[in-house]
């Protein structure tokens, strides 16, 4: 993926483009569909999304996350901006404040594919009820509050399940950062 | 800038995941905007974010192929020079709460030696700005949901410690702490509550005597 963003970024290759397309539009469709958005909305976010990532492509640079990260950052702020109504007061992706390097760092693929092999275990690994508050957290936008209403459970209990899930991600990068 | 307080775990998740309330999520963008620590957490808990992406079900696309995006879209050279250039902490989301800085803020007093101004924002929650003058005790905000206070100027201190200027509190709502300003400037802080803010501790308690004083 970093390779598609790089030849994007450093050739305007079209090609690649097309392969990022293909490959992320469908699943940014369906991150939009999952909250709430209907299958006309969601497919028109999700071009916004991949048209947004050919613009800003050359300001990606591989050190500050993946390449699927920072294609999912852009779709979480869209989301938030189009779907919730609401400002996108998130943190802009680190593109927009730093130079992208010239270069990608020679091992930076492998380090994403490490990563993400990583990030893969640790969220398979996880007990039931903790993989469910990312997944509502992550997929269905729920804030804290909202998982605890869904779910009947204390307030207190759902951000302790987060957290303990962010510790076993956070250890299964350790040595990666 | 030496930042000892941050936020929480579950808030940083919950931010990363684009799940936290608007008003909330200000401040936790205002703060790691100034903390290189959650900025790198932040990072780690994207590559979350992608994996789950990565991992949904593909929808079916009505356009399976994407009109052919043009090269002049690209940024040019001296764009990206241009965000090259730009410091890390412009434009950060407080630039785009507060166009005219600290200094041109216009305060509403409520007395004893506290001012505040309310920030719009769309979505949920609500936003504001405290100053506090030295000795005086930092309101509560919120009134039972989540509360997030980032110190932008001066100091205060409770039982957790001393907030500086970048350090949030990010606190249980069931944590009793009494937090007062710190001798020095005029203390500063980014507040949002979950819940709209009413101010009803600060009310309650400027009927009491003072404590911490």
């Amino acid at each position: 993926m970093a390779d598609l963003l790089r030849r994007v970024a450093e050739r305007a290759d079209t090609t690649a483009f097309r392969e990022l397309y293909q490959t992320y539009g469908p699943r940014v469709k369906a991150y939009m569909m999952r909250r709430g958005a209907d299958a006309g909305t969601a497919e028109d976010l999700a071009h916004e999304t991949l048209f947004t990532v050919w613009r800003r492509a050359a300001l990606y640079r591989a050190e500050k996350g993946s390449a699927a990260s920072w294609i999912f950052a852009i779709a979480r702020n869209l989301r938030i901006d189009r779907l919730r109504r609401e400002v996108p007061w998130q943190q802009l992706p680190q593109e927009l404040l730093e130079e992208a390097s010239g270069d990608a760092l020679p091992d930076a693929a492998l380090a994403e594919k490490e990563r993400h092999a990583r990030i893969n275990a640790a969220l398979s690994g996880l007990p039931p009820e903790q993989h469910e508050v990312v997944v509502l957290s992550y997929l269905e936008g729920l804030s804290h509050g909202e998982i605890a209403q869904r779910l009947g459970l204390p307030l207190g209990t759902v951000k302790s399940r987060i957290r303990m899930a962010y510790q076993k991600v956070r250890a299964a990068l350790e040595d990666l950062r | 800038m030496s930042i000892t307080h941050h936020l929480d775990d579950a808030t940083l998740m919950s931010f990363a995941a684009g799940a936290l309330p608007a008003a909330l999520s200000a401040v936790a963008a205002a703060h790691v905007a100034m903390c290189a620590r959650c900025r790198s957490e932040v990072v780690a808990l994207e590559c979350v974010g992608a994996a789950l992406l990565s991992a949904l079900t593909d929808a079916h696309m009505e356009r399976t192929e994407p009109e052919t995006p043009s090269a002049a879209d690209q940024p040019s050279a001296q764009q990206r020079r241009e965000a090259a250039a730009a410091p890390i902490e412009s434009p950060t989301p407080l630039a785009r709460l507060l166009p005219g800085g600290l200094d041109a803020v216009r305060w509403r007093r409520l007395g004893f030696g506290i001012w505040h101004r309310r920030l719009a924002i769309e979505g949920s929650g609500a936003l504001g700005l405290l100053r506090v003058a030295a000795g005086r005790m930092v309101p509560e905000h919120g009134h039972g949901g989540a509360e997030l206070t980032l110190v932008l100027r001066g100091s205060f201190h409770d039982t957790t410690g001393r907030y500086r200027t970048g350090d949030v509190a990010d606190l249980d709502a069931t944590v009793e702490h009494e937090p007062v300003a710190d001798r020095g400037p005029d203390c500063i802080c980014l507040v949002a509550s979950e819940t709209p803010a009413r101010f009803r501790g600060l009310i309650a308690r400027l009927m009491q005597p003072w404590h911490g004083l």
